[in-house]
């Protein structure tokens, strides 16, 4: 009798373990399907690009060879063409200068906004932070009609200094709503204990709440680093003259002559646009992360 | 070191008045502890005296000068918190350090500090590591030592034992007491567990609904509660309370408490209870003063025995616990584990009425 129902149990455990396993290799099985599907779809351009670039004119323009390999060898002429004889350092140098003080402006204003918001209580916080978020759902798109009345009015239409003013017009909204968040979900009591210990609004800020909440604001800084490196509505509308270009709307108005297409150097401008932001991406992206995810464990 | 004083202290939210015009004397070096049910303003009145609420009326006062409106930083007072507060980005020696470096005090004083707070406490060895690094009995260690560095007038603390396991909050409380008897601060401790409160304290504040209810010595208040509440809220397992009518009996008085049960009321107390004669009253005696007859633990002898069958019986080692009903109050006894009869039986048991409460249904204050 004893034995029968020991080995009842034992017998139901193990079905239910098999289909447990099953079912699960199957969920596997599927997630590795869409992935690869997904990896195939997203990396293809980034792939035909790169194969592109180190091919040479030649090559592109005899119909007969496989678009997708390199048949005749790499080379790196598009490069050696695009920064000798194009303005393309130009653009980058210009991109450079207008990211880094985007970013700089951004989180300076952003951080304060933020930890105003987030920390302090005071009437209307929550309706202006809000209000701040709505303003980032406005399309630049329909914004670029009166922003250059704004920039022209400025005297700085034509001007890379124009984009330094008009992008975090798209990126603080943003990042101060990221930072909001991430700063609301550090505990009330680390500010008391800040307040306890001696600590002012500001050095609470800048000794307590910063560093703890160092994840969401290089979250915020990718973000901001992203919209201002790779805009291209506003440097197409308010930037004419080369010098002034940058790369997003350099590249291309520079490269693309009517319907030529020097597509050699398009994409190896493109790839060499493309590689900042892949590099502090490949550096920061654990940090994006917990930043984009914060508060989503926390009570 | 300094004294707190709390003179009818009020705190509104919006028209919810969570502290109720409180008045509270804390002399130096005392350690007292506010005990209540949640949401009886314990806290807020903590907070309101670290400065982290502002008061709605009245004056709280530390060292003899009112600091209504001074900021936390200016009141000289040290807080420990339920979760710990510690930052997580510094180690154990900078938080301890972080309220000295913005005080401005020098490099080598505030090692020497550290050094003798990490020592009392013993976490010399925990200084370099980080608060993710530290298990909760650690932390609250560096929490208490981040105030015992500054050497502040008083000390809060705010629940700090509650995110512990039961046994390292034992000796967490004996670590509070013992850290206490060296420094002797002025220490103000908010505890929704009374036995804490019972442990630690050289006074108890008992509050409930915003009020103070009651304020004393421990045994002060575990055996001369002013109210029902304070009886109740004081004591595991609580003070059990029957419905009774208190009737004259020859020259003394009885408490009827059913039927067939009427207990004598000790000589002593005849005359403060004869008001009550006739009176639908409120019978209270703690769990260990109903015990099993033997000889000498009581008044009278067999007056104040009764039988009672036994509803439940749970033996914890030491003692047994049984449950009974009278006229359908529920009641628990504490008996020898030997004596203890099993559920569903009857049993003989004694009321130990030199410990008898008389309390008012309609006031809730005990007579």
């Amino acid at each position: 009798m004893s034995t029968a129902t020991a080995t009842v149990p034992s017998v139901t455990r193990t079905k239910s373990r098999a289909s447990l396993s099953r079912s699960r290799r199957w969920a596997l099985y599927t997630s590795y399907f869409f992935l690869i599907l997904f990896a195939i779809f997203f990396l293809a351009p980034p792939y035909y690009m790169i194969v592109t670039a180190f091919k040479s004119d030649a090559e592109m323009a005899r119909m007969a060879t496989n678009p997708w390999f390199i048949a005749d060898g790499v080379t790196l002429d598009q490069f050696r063409i695009l920064l000798k004889n194009t303005d393309f350092l130009i653009y980058f140098k210009n991109t450079v200068i207008v990211t880094v003080l985007v970013v700089a402006i951004t989180m300076v204003i952003s951080v304060l906004a933020a930890f105003a918001l987030g920390r302090m209580r005071f009437w209307g916080s929550s309706i202006l932070a809000t209000g701040i978020f709505l303003t980032y759902l406005v399309p630049d798109t329909l914004l670029f009609i009166p922003m250059f009345q704004i920039v022209k009015a400025l005297g700085l239409l034509n001007s890379y200094w124009g984009m330094v003013v008009v992008y975090p017009t798209l990126t603080v909204p943003f990042c101060t709503w990221i930072m909001i968040g991430y700063f609301q979900s550090i505990p009330k009591e680390l500010d008391e204990a800040a307040l306890i210990d001696g600590a002012g609004h500001m050095q609470m800020l800048t000794k307590i709440f910063i560093p703890v909440a160092l994840p969401g604001i290089i979250a915020a800084m990718i973000f901001a680093f992203t919209v201002s490196w790779a805009a291209f509505v506003y440097p197409m509308a308010f930037l004419y003259s080369s010098d002034q270009q940058v790369l997003t709307v350099g590249t291309v108005t520079s490269l693309i002559r009517g319907d030529v297409y020097k597509w050699g150097m398009l994409m190896a401008g493109a790839l060499l646009a493309a590689a900042p932001p892949l590099v502090i991406y490949a550096f920061l992206m654990d940090y994006y992360i917990a930043g984009l995810t914060a508060g989503a464990t926390k009570g | 070191m300094a004294e707190v004083n709390l003179r009818q202290v009020v705190k509104k939210y919006g028209d919810v008045e969570a502290v109720r015009s409180i008045d509270l004397d804390i002399p130096n070096n005392e350690f007292v502890v506010l005990v209540g049910p949640s949401g009886c303003g314990k806290s807020t009145t903590l907070r309101m005296i670290a400065g982290l609420e502002e008061i709605t009326a009245g004056d709280i006062a530390i060292g003899g000068e009112v600091v209504n409106d001074l900021p936390p930083k200016d009141r000289d007072i040290a807080m420990v918190f339920q979760n710990y507060a510690l930052y997580p980005h510094m180690t154990s020696f900078e938080n301890m350090a972080f309220g000295l470096k913005l005080r401005k005090f020098s490099k080598d004083e505030i090692r020497t500090r550290v050094e003798q707070a990490a020592r009392i406490l013993d976490i010399t060895e925990l200084l370099d590591r980080r608060p993710k690094a530290l298990s909760g009995g650690q932390r609250q260690r560096v929490a208490m030592g981040r105030a015992i560095v500054r050497n502040p007038k008083v000390f809060l603390f705010d629940e700090p034992l509650s995110n512990l396991d039961a046994k390292l909050r034992v000796q967490m409380r004996t670590e509070i007491k013992r850290v206490h008897q060296k420094v002797k601060t002025t220490t103000v401790y908010v505890t929704h567990d009374q036995v804490e409160a019972m442990t630690l304290a050289d006074r108890v504040v008992v509050m409930n609904q915003g009020r103070i209810e009651q304020i004393g010595p421990p045994q002060e208040l575990y055996h001369k509660p002013r109210t029902r509440f304070v009886a109740g809220f004081i004591g595991s397992p609580a003070m059990n309370f029957i419905p009774c009518t208190v009737e004259a009996h020859g020259d003394g008085l009885r408490v009827r408490l059913s039927d067939t049960i009427a207990l004598p009321v000790p000589a002593a107390r005849t005359a403060q209870y004869r008001t009550a004669v006739g009176k639908e009253m409120t019978f209270g005696l703690r769990p260990e003063h109903i015990t099993e007859p033997k000889p000498g633990n009581g008044v009278s002898g067999a007056d104040t025995d009764f039988a009672a069958v036994l509803d439940v019986v749970e033996p914890m080692g030491m003692e047994t616990m049984v449950f009974f009903t009278i006229n359908g109050t529920e009641v628990c006894g504490r008996v020898e584990p030997t004596a203890a009869g099993e559920a569903g039986t009857s049993m003989r048991l004694h009321a130990n009425m030199e410990q008898m409460h008389l309390i008012d249904p309609a006031t809730g204050l005990v007579l």
